[in-house]
């Protein structure tokens, strides 16, 4: 399947290559970076690249080409799903995944790739099973590790691959046993001009913090799970369980995990938290336009909106802006033309509001585009769609975990049209 | 640490100071120049004997490797090194000789032996770990010895390892592709493997090595659909594509009565302007239902098994159902897949691109499936301009007369966006939806014709070549529009666009007779300063007015060509000279000239306007040819459904393993070997605390590689346990949880009758817990609606059974079972057992008929050797099942069977419970006779547990301790056993005892004893129980009987029992 893979940086720089057969030789990297030229965008390069004798395919992150090079017929999203779960893994070992972290850990790198992939098929993907076999850096252990020479790699075999339960390590201790769950919602929205909603959906996640001794068995149950639309578990969740009862019940992996995704469809009615007003003019004889933004809570059940933050792209034709902000910081970049607005909390007894004038080219017509506005928010202690957890219960264990559950809301993909 | 004591030896030694000169980060690139000292440098490294110093030089090495420098000349100094204790570097090693193992052929030789010596080391993981680098060591020479290693983890006992076997099959086929026969016994082997560790990576291997033998999935299909759900999630993918191909080799279409029906709408909605053509659709869609096709139970079975993993989180898996879904369900049925596609949607931005490209493939063959999601594709200035356009194709493709007018709403916002070549991809998916939807022409040509004011010079050129192609559908109506456009060529600089008007105004001159000389004038005049496509079409222009209209503009037309005959392009030269012979008569022109108006002038077919997704689902979806519309290398066709589908029953030999029916088949495998000896039975106690997955690890601990038949019987019954989950256990726990969770919800459907008691069962999760995985298998028949059927007409169940554990669900549900039974008439007295059930005839084997039986443990009246056999029935069909009744049964010589009366009639849905006597001689040989309907026969077998051959009898301890001393010797059997700590209780014992044998308790002064007793049902002889509780859970089981074959089983029986 997977013949090899090559990260490749934003320079046009192969730092790493590895190989799971035979040695693919890196020239093969020129038709991807013939592609990438003609893309001129980065997130514009195709993820598959068709080449005389190998087929590229590339997922791009944090300003990374995760390039695998495979030479038969596959599923793509096979090998896209796993350059991800891959970018994932190295998240999970290193905090970040950059260019400079992987160079220093190439070592650490290399081994887990070694683990992942068996002549180009995934072996072991699972986090929890990974940091059995090859132990992720901290700093105490490179310390550690410097001065008695001892190593990342697991000296004891693990046997969580061989488990009924491959997603959990064994022999887990903590001394406080904890488990937090984070529901957070997302607004993917569309408003257009006259601020009624073109489309909204809600996308949700549990993301899950689960520290806790031996072997729990968790159930979780919800106040209202018909909400819920359209779910994705993480392989630990009972299928058949939610499909009768509408309860979570799970032996959960250790550490951080994505417990379900959701999605409550575009059919209910989406309280949409904040609104735009905005007037973008722009004159046909005068090479000035006029710029106003106000922003607003509207939907909000009577939380505070925070971390407002509004940006837009501005057409080419535009030079300049000046602007006064009735609170938070803007810029303006002439290069790219993005305007960006970093609000803060909404005040709603006074609204924040950024007016001001444009220059444009002189000489040029105006524009005959409108930028689009998008918004970045959150609200705190509030899932919009309504979601409530009822309860957590933990069997299987004697101890007395202590549990907490957080609720947020946030902008995914809020658009406002003008 | 304590695992591998071998591997931390040393370590402590090595622990001081790692030398500073050799710099601490391995990767810095400045020191790998290819200086070659350094490396002698870290061939010293290598040789030394401090781990902490050959670790630092393997770091440094693998960082060279992982830039891609050449390290090849190190090898002799890092061979060496295989077999160092320290486990890091070890591992780098293996690193290292992977990588440059197929350059070093004969160096690489040197570490075979520690591999070899790894294939047998006691620990799974290591032997695993050898056979993984073993086989990823490209050298030819050693392809023998990977042959032999790789057959012999393919039986290995541990899952794992056999897991790895299935991973080198296909490096040996890359490296040597003659050992492909031998490669294919493997796989065929491994392929009847029972768990899940071992599914998803043999199933690569076949799908490697040799997916043209679709014979070989026959006997595992149905394994492999029901692993299915707990196989990990990469080898579900896998697994499914090769299920989708299989599927279409073996089953009929499902849509077949319907695909001639769909031809026409498809024709008339793109050929004419007829509207009411997509209205046929959901007419077609209720066709389906009426025509009576019957689907392949398999062919549901597969539908069924993989519709929860759309749920997954991982994509692949998620467009390996929706692709298998739409290759395979019934038209009706593929909706499901849409909201899952949908939600891809939100997912990385290559995730999107891909299901992007298939949702389109999708969308124009049943675009149904995804108009309620219109709106997910509604495009953000944000996304990338590739997204954006595969939105745009999804969108047009869902546009009909219902959306439309929102559709181009939408699009009037992306017209105006400030990415132009989302634009230019706009106005032409408007021209899509113009030339599709009758309805809108008009407003989308008005629409475009306004973009022709548009500032925007891209935009207008694009507007003019698309306004172009749905003018010349129909010209006449339009002359309006030409006359627009004329007026266009005095500011539109964009040469593609002027070249289109000029043709539109030449094609249809006749419609603007006046305007159209007056424009070739104009363009004469600017004829020099034109691009060269603009130049052809001005000649062409004026070859037309002149052959029109000579009369106005012959010397015009003379103007250009003579302009044209100087120009620098000699193409324009060319179709100058060509045009002046073929339209200007002249007395040495040829032949052609007559027909010069005809080779103008011709009618020309009006552009077809067509997705380019069209017909490119006869690829498979989701695979990557499909991606690129092109065969990859390596692609398997997706094949056509066969017209008349293959025999079913291929796959049939594997029902009696997945079911618990008791037919002939069991009986074979039981004499022809001791069961599952192929892959599990080697399994010895030893490793079987870690050998087992899943399923797997039930069967590995229990079977002790014994022999002989009957003992086998047991070992069968135990694998039925471990195999019933599957088929049940949708849920993605491990096997045990997974058992409990099951049986959970079964008793959440019996509470509602049971009333109180299971209340109580409740409280005690924990009693729960052991007692109901324990017993779920027997109460999870594979026909849950059997189950309700009992359960419905019960009353609450009296509190008074005898020697019941009270708190206990099972008791809920024994109860059910047994005022079952006591609705047939001859009931004499409630012995406590819990019923069993058995299956007879599977559903599918059955067609539809369902048998089961269990024994009630009633004496049968008619004859009191006779063991009594509940039978019920149950009909799963849509029409009456007649003259159910026994006919030729093929008994050993001594048994005999009372048969039960004919059941005349069995409605569809209805049940019906008969009672059988069988004589079975005191020995477990099977009964076999023919189950026969009014129009099938099927031939069935019950075979009886040991404890089922007896009946109780009461008697007092010292008739018991009298009866027990005569019955010394040769015909006293004991056996020393561990009770676990579950079963340390009094009552759990007593219920274990009896659930397994029909027993009668016999009072017993000593707390430590239990003792029990029954009679062989045919012979009558006495079978005396005694289980002495020793300390520290150990036990003492004897058995005393005459009968001493019955005995020694039922010490097993008992001693298993109690093992649970």
């Amino acid at each position: 399947m997977i013949h090899s893979l090559f990260l490749i940086n934003s320079s046009g720089d192969i730092f790493l290559e590895k190989h799971w057969k035979s040695v693919v030789s890196r020239s093969v990297c020129d038709y991807f970076f013939e592609a990438q030229e003609r893309a001129t965008e980065a997130e514009n390069v195709p993820p598959v690249i068709p080449t005389p004798h190998h087929y590229l395919l590339n997922v791009y992150r944090h300003k990374i080409f995760f390039v695998a090079v495979i030479q038969t017929e596959v599923p793509p999203l096979f090998v896209i799903e796993f350059l991800h779960r891959v970018v994932d893994t190295f998240q999970d070992y290193f905090g970040v995944c950059s260019e400079v972290v992987i160079k220093d850990n190439v070592v650490v790198v290399y081994e887990v790739l070694e683990e992942m992939l068996d002549n180009g098929f995934p072996l072991a993907t699972e986090s929890n099973i990974l940091k059995e076999l090859i132990k992720p850096p901290t700093i105490l252990r490179t310390v550690v590790n410097t001065i008695t020479g001892s190593t990342n790699v697991g000296d004891q075999l693990p046997t969580g691959q061989l488990s009924v339960v491959p997603w959990r390590r064994t022999g887990v201790k903590y001394t406080n046993n904890e488990a937090y769950f984070d529901v957070i919602e997302e607004i993917d929205a569309i408003i257009d001009k006259s601020g009624s909603t073109i489309t909204a959906e809600i996308q949700g996640v549990i993301d899950a913090c689960v520290k806790l001794t031996g072997m729990p068995d968790l159930t979780l149950s919800f106040m209202n799970p018909r909400l819920l639309d359209d779910v994705s578990f993480h392989p630990c969740v009972r299928f058949k369980r939610w499909e009768s009862e509408r309860i979570l019940s799970f032996i959960p992996p250790d550490g951080n995990f994505r417990l379900l995704s959701y999605h409550v469809s575009a059919q209910n009615l989406v309280a949409i938290p904040v609104y735009v007003k905005q007037n973008i003019s722009f004159r046909d004889s005068s090479s000035l336009g006029r710029f106003e933004i106000t922003v607003g809570p509207k939907q909000t059940m009577g939380k505070t909106v925070e971390g407002v933050m509004v940006t837009s792209q501005m057409p080419k034709g535009v030079l300049n802006m000046s602007l006064t902000p009735s609170q938070g910081m803007h810029t303006f970049d002439p290069v790219t033309k993005l305007l960006s607005w970093d609000v803060g909390k909404i005040n709603p007894q006074k609204l924040p509001n950024l007016k001001g004038t444009m220059s444009l080219q002189a000489g040029t017509s105006k524009p005959d585009e409108n930028p689009t506005i998008n918004l970045q928010f959150k609200i705190q202690q509030l899932a919009i769609s309504g979601l409530k957890v009822n309860r957590l219960d933990m069997y299987g264990e004697k101890y007395k975990p202590f549990k907490g559950i957080k609720y947020m809301t946030k902008a995914g993909k809020f658009q406002v049209r003008t | 640490m304590s695992a591998s004591p071998a591997y931390s030896e040393e370590k402590g030694g090595s622990s001081s100071l790692g030398e500073p000169e050799y710099g601490h980060d391995p990767a810095s690139g400045g020191i790998f120049s290819s200086d070659y000292k350094r490396h002698d440098d870290l061939k010293e490294m290598l040789d030394s004997n401090k781990d902490s110093l050959k670790l630092e030089a393997m770091k440094r090495i693998v960082a060279m490797i992982a830039r891609g420098k050449n390290a090849s000349d190190l090898f002799p100094a890092v061979v060496k090194n295989v077999a160092c204790k320290n486990i890091e570097v070890k591992k780098l090693v293996y690193v290292y000789l992977v990588r440059y193992a197929e350059e070093q052929q004969d160096l690489a030789l040197l570490s075979i032996s520690t591999f070899q010596r790894g294939l047998k080391d006691p620990n799974q993981l290591i032997r695993a770990s050898a056979l993984r680098v073993l086989s990823s060591i490209r050298v030819p020479i050693i392809v023998p010895i990977m042959m032999l290693a790789i057959k012999e983890a393919a039986s290995d006992m541990s899952p794992y390892v056999r897991k790895t076997a299935a991973h080198a099959i296909p490096k040996l086929y890359s490296l040597d592709s003659d050992q492909k026969d031998q490669l294919i016994e493997v796989i065929e082997k491994l392929l009847a493997d029972k768990t899940t560790l071992v599914a998803g990576s043999v199933v690569m291997a076949f799908e490697e090595v040799c997916p043209e033998r679709i014979d070989l999935i026959h006997k595992n299909y149905r394994k492999l659909c029901n692993l299915l759900i707990d196989v990990e999630e990469w080898g579900q993918v896998v697994i499914i594509n090769m299920l989708t191909r299989y599927a279409r080799t073996q089953f009929l279409s499902p849509n077949q009565n319907e695909s001639l029906l769909e031809e026409n709408p498809e024709k008339a909605f793109y050929g004419s302007d007829e509207e009411d053509s997509k209205d046929d659709k959901p007419d077609a869609a209720s066709l389906v239902k009426r025509k009576p096709y019957v689907m392949d139970p398999d062919h549901r079975l597969l539908l069924r098994n993989t519709k929860p993993l759309l749920q997954s989180r991982n994509a692949a898996v998620v467009m390996a159902v929706a692709q298998l879904y739409f290759h395979l369900a019934p038209k009706a049925e593929v909706g499901v897949i849409a909201k899952a596609l949908v939600r891809l949607l939100r997912s990385h931005s290559e995730v999107q691109w891909v299901v992007l490209q298939n949702v389109a493939t999708m969308s124009i063959k049943r675009r149904g499936m995804f108009e309620p999601y219109l709106k997910s594709f509604y495009i953000r200035s944000t996304d990338p301009t590739q997204i954006k356009i595969l939105k745009l194709e999804v969108l047009t493709n869902l546009a009909n007369e219902t959306n439309i007018s929102t559709i181009l709403r939408e699009f009037q916002t992306y017209i105006r966006s400030m990415d132009k070549d989302f634009v230019a991809a706009t106005i032409q998916a408007i021209g899509r939806c113009a030339t599709n939807i009758g309805k809108v022409r008009d407003t989308c040509l008005n629409g475009l014709v306004q973009l022709l004011s548009n500032r925007d010079e891209l935009v207008v050129a694009e507007s003019v070549v698309v306004i172009k192609k749905l003018l010349q559908m129909q010209p006449s109506q339009h002359s309006e529009i030409i006359k627009h456009m004329a007026k266009l060529t005095d500011n539109i600089q964009v040469p593609m666009a002027r070249a289109s008007i000029l043709w539109l105004i030449g094609e249809y001159c006749e419609h603007v007779p006046k305007i159209a000389p007056d424009v070739l004038r104009k363009m004469s005049k600017s004829f020099t300063g034109e691009e060269d496509i603009v130049k052809l079409q001005v000649i062409n222009l004026a070859a037309k007015l002149y052959l029109t209209n000579s009369k106005q503009s012959k010397l015009l037309t003379q103007y250009v060509l003579n302009l044209a005959k100087y120009d620098q392009n000699y193409d324009i030269r060319d179709r100058a000279r060509f045009i002046r012979q073929l339209i200007v008569p002249t007395e040495k022109s040829g032949a052609l000239n007559k027909y010069a108006k005809k080779l103008f002038l011709a009618q020309k077919p009006a552009p077809i306007l067509e997705s380019s997704f069209k017909d490119r689902d006869h690829f498979q979806l989701g695979s990557l040819s499909h991606l690129l519309n092109a065969k990859a290398v390596g692609y398997q066709e997706l094949p056509d459904w066969p017209d008349e589908a293959p025999d079913p029953s291929v796959r049939n030999v594997e029902v009696p393993e997945w079911t618990k029916c008791t037919s002939r088949e069991k009986r074979k495998e039981k004499v022809e070997k001791p069961f599952y000896s192929d892959s599990e039975g080697e399994s010895g106690p030893t490793e079987s605390a870690d050998s087992g997955a899943g399923p797997g690890r039930l069967c590995a601990g229990q079977q002790g590689g014994t022999a002989q038949p009957w003992q086998s019987f047991h070992g069968w019954r135990q694998v039925k346990k471990g195999k019933k989950k599957p088929p049940q256990d949708e849920g993605k726990g491990g096997s045990e949880s997974s058992w409990e969770e099951g049986s959970v919800s079964e008793s959440s459907s019996s509470e509602s009758d049971s009333g109180s008691e299971a209340e109580e069962s409740q409280s005690e999760p924990e009693s729960k817990r052991r007692t109901t995985s324990w017993l779920s298998p027997v109460l999870n028949p594979l026909f849950p609606t059997c189950l309700c059927l009992t359960v419905t007409p019960v009353p609450p169940q009296p509190a008074s059974s005898p020697a019941v554990v009270s708190t206990s669900l099972v008791t809920d549900l024994e109860g059910l079972t047994l005022t079952n039974a006591s609705l047939a008439p001859t009931m004499l007295s409630p012995v406590f057992s819990t019923m069993k059930t058995y299956e007879l005839l599977h559903r599918m084997a059955g067609e539809g008929l369902s048998v089961e039986y269990y024994f009630n443990r009633q004496p049968f009246p008619p004859d009191p050797h006779m063991v009594a056999v509940q039978i019920q029935f149950s009909n799963n069909t849509e029409s009456e099942v007649k003259n159910l009744r026994v006919s030729e049964p093929k008994l050993v010589s001594g048994m005999r069977i009372q048969e039960f009366q004919e059941i005349e009639s069995l409605a569809p849905g209805d049940t019906a419970s008969v009672i059988m006597g069988i004589d079975f001689c005191d020995s477990t040989q099977a009964a076999n006779f023919q189950l026969c309907t009014h129009s099938r026969q099927f031939y069935v077998s019950i075979q009886p547990p040991v404890g089922e051959l007896m009946a109780p009898v009461f008697m007092s301890e010292n008739e018991f301790k009298k009866e027990q001393s005569k019955l010394t010797g040769m015909s006293e059997i004991t056996e020393k056993l561990t009770l676990l700590d579950k079963c340390q209780s009094d009552h759990t014992i007593v219920q274990r005892v009896t659930a397994a044998a029909n027993v009668s308790r016999v009072p017993c002064g000593a707390d430590n004893e239990y003792r029990f007793a029954a009679k062989t049902v045919t012979s009558g002889s006495l079978i005396l129980i005694t289980l002495e509780q020793k300390e520290a859970a150990r036990a003492h089981l004897t058995v005393n009987s005459e009968k001493m074959v019955i005995g020694t089983m039922l010490v097993q029986d008992i001693s298993q029992a109690l093992a649970q």
